[in-house]
């Protein structure tokens, strides 16, 4: 109980510090520039712990120690992809991005094609994207909520809904802007200190918390557990044989009492329990590698791991630059270069972070082997102080990691609420501040409702999903939109239709999938290195093909994306629909000497 | 409101934005964002890029294809890197039972060396593309 009044107070506090810090942020938001792009005015340095702050979501800050503790070496591509993603959108789009002007993803698409359709498909796409990508958000939370203080899971989403919608809604990117900012910082404390301290903890023990593992490096149980099968039915694979006490379902059918079970695959429904005694053998979670042998090693797992490998780097590689939330970070700097700088920071800012949860996960590898049955692993970085230290001490740095966890699902829901109800407001209300402040709440209200109906599966899985689907979709927009002359709206939208409608299918075959046995080749559950290039083919053969509809001003929107910022060919889209009053009246006389000229 | 409202006054903020030049060209003044350089011939050569003379149209070209080398040459040779490792780890397997003070090589080669290397080629790129910018800046300028 004194583990949950420590974590409670320090969630406590994370949610106190962003409530106060958007109040401070959002006194002078009033207009509709301050809410969408917290009025260009944000320094690079401020606005890359603010990215980072909002890029390290669930999926990184608990999902990659998760990934760890199961794939082993394997699981490291995650983090590699999503920091190399910044690479990517620091080489191709940060700087031409920010000097388009444009206050949105859609926005962008209409003003470089200068067609409407276009920026309709756009606006699909980022509501898709950014659902997607809160939901696991969302239900991470609940998970934390529950693994530390056993509430039930969906309080944790509602309570992260409430507080980023009220957040968000007192100044939008404004507030957020320092609240992200700081969670950054307040992150990477949270995983780097405990991760010291529990480093030197091991260090210290005894045997150096040597597991005992078989002849054939399969994990052994240290002490005798019991493990409960929570929501979803769980396949795990048996590599040397044990003898457990079971009562629920195995395979379908019911069990109570002693089981022998030898090598193979077993079924085990929701609710059932089973005690292992020390000393017993883990059975592990099917499709992850049941022997330490295989899982320090890279790419044990033959050609199809090999596919979805190759499938992650693209997906993560191409996909960061297609986030919707991540790229309306980069209109509210001052100008492209401070935009390149921006993303150059960030590099290092994720690099730094990144380190922690690998060796967190390898300890959990150590302390936590009852994770691999029910493939919670989610749960190991949260669950870790407490195992490897049983006293004060592990409480209180479990609640330093707790407050991490919720500072994480705060920042990235914040992030993915402003940049959903942006769009909304902005392409299907007019844009005022009241229609930002419904479009907030309509958004907020879809995610938990969805975050609540869909089955849980481990974030940082689906956060790939969201990766795939922005590597194909937006980034062979944004690369062919600002580099190549030849795009058409016809082009951009035949491929935003096939790319991401190969994405969803793809996502909905193995949701199919996952429940009816986990047939889904590597190439339906990590689509990207199909989807991505056909993406790209359909945008620059349909672009050929209908060459007349290339806009006639293109090489004037590629001077404005491509010119030094000095020389001030950067201007604001839509300065006449949300302007304040002096930018209107200087626009307005800009033109009216503009035709006074020609005359 | 009905979905033909909230296209039309797209169009004239689409226009606004390009400066009025989408449509048709016209002589427009400009006045370069950075007042306290004495700009002289600069301003004729700005305007030139704005009206997409020959000559404009030439440097704006050039000036992409720069960008566009840097950019593709760093990110290929990136890619090429990344593709590599697994491949190798696929082929080789032996290379799982090498060790650096105790931790097999595949942990140090994924888990820490990866950082450094990403925001040494990012720093690469921002200094190439800073230097093309200023060197475009400085023609102009003249």
């Amino acid at each position: 109980m004194n583990a949950d009044i420590w974590s409670l107070s320090a969630i406590a506090v994370v949610a106190a510090v962003t409530f106060l810090l958007g109040y401070v942020g959002s006194r002078k938001a009033n207009t509709t520039p301050d809410f969408l792009v917290a009025r260009r005015a944000i320094p690079a340095t401020r606005n890359a712990a603010a990215i980072s702050g909002e890029y390290l979501s669930a999926a990184s800050f608990l999902g990659v120690a998760g990934l760890v503790l199961k794939d082993g070496v394997d699981a490291l591509w995650y983090p590699i992809g999503f920091t190399a993603g910044y690479l990517a959108l620091l080489l191709f789009v940060a700087a031409p991005l920010r000097r388009s002007g444009a206050y949105t993803l859609p926005d962008f698409a209409e003003a470089r094609l200068g067609s409407a359709n276009v920026r309709h498909f756009s606006t699909f796409f980022v509501v898709c994207i950014g659902v997607l990508y809160l939901v696991p958000q969302l239900q991470s939370a609940g998970l934390t909520l529950t693994t530390i203080t056993g509430l039930p899971a969906w309080f944790g989403g509602l309570v992260v809904t409430v507080i980023v919608v009220v957040n968000v809604l007192g100044g939008g990117m404004r507030a957020i802007t320092l609240v992200q900012a700081f969670q950054y910082w307040g992150k990477l404390f949270a995983i780097a200190a405990p991760t010291f301290v529990l480093f030197v903890v091991f260090l210290a023990s005894p045997d150096r918390g040597t597991q005992p593992i078989s002849d054939d490096g399969v994990v052994k149980f240290p002490k005798a557990e019991t493990v409960t099968i929570a929501e979803q039915v769980v396949k795990v694979r048996v590599d040397e044989p044990l003898t457990l006490k079971v009562r629920g379902q195995i395979d379908g059918r019911d069990a109570n009492g002693a089981v022998f079970w030898g090598r193979g695959l077993y079924e085990l429904s929701p609710g059932t329990t089973l005690e292992f005694t020390a000393g017993s053998p883990v059975p592990v979670i099917e499709g992850s590698p049941t022997s330490n042998f295989d899982w320090t090693r890279p790419q044990t797992g033959g050609i199809s791991e090999l596919i979805r490998t190759y499938s992650l780097i693209f997906a993560t590689f191409l996909g960061t630059m297609g986030l919707p939330h991540v790229l309306v970070r980069f209109y509210t700097n001052p100008d492209g270069k401070a935009a390149r700088r921006t993303a150059l920071h960030v590099l290092y800012l994720l690099g730094l972070f990144y380190i922690f949860p690998t060796v967190l996960g390898v300890l959990s590898r150590l302390f936590l082997p009852q994770l691999l049955v029910n493939g919670k692993t989610d749960a190991a970085v949260l669950m870790l102080p407490e195992t490897m230290l049983p006293n004060l001490g592990g409480q209180i740095v479990g609640a330093i990691v707790a407050a991490g966890a919720f500072a994480a699902f705060l920042s990235t829901s914040s992030g993915l609420v402003v940049s959903v109800a942006g769009v909304v407001s902005t392409d299907i209300l007019p844009g005022k501040v009241r229609d930002f402040r419904w479009a907030t709440v309509f958004t907020g209200a879809v995610a938990i409702g969805l975050a609540l109906l869909l089955p849980r599966s481990d974030a940082s899985l689906t956060v790939a999903m969201s990766f795939a689907l922005a590597a194909s979709t937006f980034c062979p927009l944004l690369v062919l939109g600002i580099w190549w002359r030849g795009l058409t709206w016809v082009g951009a939208v035949c491929g935003l239709v096939v790319g991401g409608g190969m994405v969803i299918a793809a996502q909905v075959v193995s949701v199919v999938s996952s429940y009816t046995g986990r047939w889904a080749p590597a190439f339906i559950t990590q689509p990207a290195l199909i989807t991505v290039p056909v993406a790209f083919i359909v945008m620059i053969v349909v672009s050929k093909a209908t060459r007349r509809r290339v806009p006639a001003d293109v090489s004037q929107i590629l001077l404005r994306l491509h010119a030094p910022d000095p020389l001030g060919f950067i201007q604001d889209r839509s300065i006449a629909r949300f302007g304040t009053a002096e930018e209107k009246a200087r626009l307005a006389e800009e033109k009216r000497r503009g035709a006074g000229r020609t005359r | 409101m009905s979905r033909h409202d909230a296209g039309k006054p797209e169009q004239p903020a689409r226009e606004a934005w390009l400066g009025e030049q989408g449509s048709r060209p016209r002589r427009r003044r400009v006045v370069l964002a950075d007042s306290t350089k004495k700009s002289g011939k600069a301003l004729r050569t700005i305007i030139e890029l704005e009206e997409q003379t020959s000559v404009g149209e030439k440097l704006v070209r050039d000036l992409i294809r720069q960008q566009l080398k840097s950019a593709f040459g760093l990110a290929f040779a990136v890619l090429i890197g990344m593709c590599l490792l697994p491949i190798t780890f696929y082929l080789v397997p032996s290379i799982g039972d090498l060790e650096i003070l105790g931790i097999p090589v595949p942990w140090l080669v994924l888990g820490l060396a990866p950082f450094p290397i990403l925001y040494g080629v990012g720093w690469v790129f921002r200094r190439q593309a800073e230097r093309h910018e200023r060197d475009f800046v400085n023609m102009v300028d003249r």
